[in-house]
C-alpha cells in the first residue's frame, strides 16, 4: 500500500533533500580520488574503493593508512572500529526497515552513509508521513553514489594535475552540512544535553587511536540524553499524578 | 600488498556492520528505552564528528582564529539557530570559510 507520493516522487524527494549533504560531499569524493592516486593506489583500486566499500571516512583513512605503510590488519581493524558508528545508524532505523524483505534492505544497508542516514532519520524525526520510506532512502542513496563514484574519477585527475588540492581544507563543506542536520533538531534540554556532551568528550578524548573517543563520546552523549530524557518524564508524571 | 584484497576484506568489514541490525530487524524486538535511546544517535555520531574535525586540526585543539574551520562552523551554528534551511547553512559555512582563508 503506498501513501499520498507515489514511488518515483519519494525517490525524487530523498534525492533533492541530499542535494545540500551531497554537494557537500563533493569536495571529499574529489580529496578521496586526489589523495589516493597521490599515495600510489592505481586509478582503478581508487575508483574500486569508492564503488565496492563506498564510505568516505574508511577511504580517507585506508589510504592514509597505507602512505604510512601501515600492516593490512591494522588497516582493516581501524576501518571496522570506524565503520561501527554505521552499526548504530542502522539499529536507529531498524523499526523503519522491519517490515521490508531483505532484497531491499541488502542494498539499503550497502547504501547507508552519513548523508543519506542524516537526511532520512531528519524525515523520521519530524514525524512526517513515513509510508515508502524505502524509495525516500534509496533516492538519497543513489544520488549520493553516483555523485561519489564520478567525484572519484575527476579527483584521480584532479590528483594527477594538482598534488596539493588535498590541503586546501575543502572537508570543511560536510562539516557544514552536518551543522545544518543537528542544529534545528535540538529541541529538548535532553536533545541540547546530548550534544555537549558529544562535544566536551570529543574534546577530551581526541587522542585515542583509531577513533575509539568519537565512540566512546557517542555512548556517552547518548546515555546522559536518556537519563535526561527519563527524568523528564519521571517529573512530568509525578506533577500530574 | 595486493590493492584488491585491500579492497575485498574494507568491503566485508564495512558491509557487515551496516547490515545486521538490517537483517535483524523485525526478528529480535529492541527494548523501549533502547529504541528511545538510538533516537539520540543522530545528535551524538554528529556532533562527535564535527567537533573533532573542526576544534582539532593536525591532532591538536585549536581555539584560534586561524581555525578555519571552526569559524565556519561556527557561522553555520549561529545560521542554524535562525534558519533552518540546509541549503542556507551550508551556503553561510562556506563563505566564512573562504571568506576567512582569504582574509585572516
Amino acid at each position: 500500500m503506498m501513501g499520498t507520493k507515489s514511488k518515483s516522487q519519494l525517490f525524487l524527494q530523498g534525492a533533492v533533500d541530499s542535494s545540500p549533504l551531497i554537494l557537500a560531499a563533493i569536495p571529499f569524493g574529489l580529496i578521496f580520488g586526489a589523495l589516493a592516486i597521490t599515495t600510489g593506489l592505481s586509478a582503478w583500486a581508487t575508483l574500486g574503493m569508492s564503488l565496492f566499500v563506498f564510505a568516505g571516512a574508511s577511504q580517507f583513512i585506508a589510504v592514509s593508512l597505507l602512505a604510512s605503510a601501515a600492516a593490512l590488519p591494522v588497516i582493516l581493524l581501524t576501518v571496522f572500529v570506524v565503520n561501527l558508528r554505521h552499526m548504530l545508524y542502522a539499529a536507529s532505523l531498524m523499526p523503519q526497515v522491519a517490515n521490508l524483505p531483505q532484497r531491499l534492505r541488502l542494498p539499503m544497508a550497502f547504501w547507508l552513509t552519513d548523508e543519506t542516514f542524516a537526511v532520512v532519520s531528519n524525515k523520521v524525526a519530524r514525524k512526517e508521513d513515513t509510508s515508502g520510506l524505502h524509495w525516500y532512502f534509496l533516492g538519497s542513496a543513489l544520488a549520493m553514489y553516483s555523485v561519489w563514484a564520478t567525484c572519484t574519477v575527476i579527483g584521480i585527475v584532479m590528483g594527477q594535475q594538482i598534488p596539493d588540492i588535498a590541503s586546501w581544507g575543502l572537508d570543511v563543506a560536510m562539516l557544514v552540512g552536518f551543522i545544518g542536520i543537528v542544529v534545528p533538531n535540538l529541541k529538548f534540554r535532553a536533545d541540547w544535553a546530548c550534544a555537549a556532551t558529544a562535544m566536551f568528550s570529543t574534546l577530551i578524548t581526541y587522542n585515542w587511536p583509531n577513533q575509539t573517543g568519537l565512540l566512546f563520546s557517542s555512548f556517552l552523549a547518548i546515555s546522559v540524553a536518556v537519563l535526561l530524557d527519563r527524568r523528564v518524564k519521571i517529573s512530568m508524571e509525578q506533577n500530574h499524578g | 600488498m595486493d590493492e584488491w584484497l585491500l579492497i575485498a576484506a574494507m568491503s566485508v568489514l564495512t558491509f557487515t556492520p551496516r547490515y545486521l541490525p538490517f537483517g535483524l530487524a523485525g526478528k529480535v524486538k529492541i527494548p523501549p528505552f533502547l529504541e528511545r535511546a538510538l533516537t539520540f544517535v543522530p545528535i551524538a555520531v554528529l556532533t562527535s564528528i564535527i567537533t573533532q574535525s573542526s576544534l582539532i586540526r593536525e591532532g591538536e585543539m585549536a581555539l584560534n582564529l586561524g581555525n578555519h574551520h571552526l569559524l565556519a562552523v561556527l557561522a553555520a551554528f549561529v545560521t542554524a539557530l535562525i534558519s533552518r534551511r540546509l541549503f542556507v547553512i551550508v551556503t553561510v559555512g562556506l563563505i566564512t570559510f573562504l571568506v576567512a582563508k582569504w582574509l585572516l
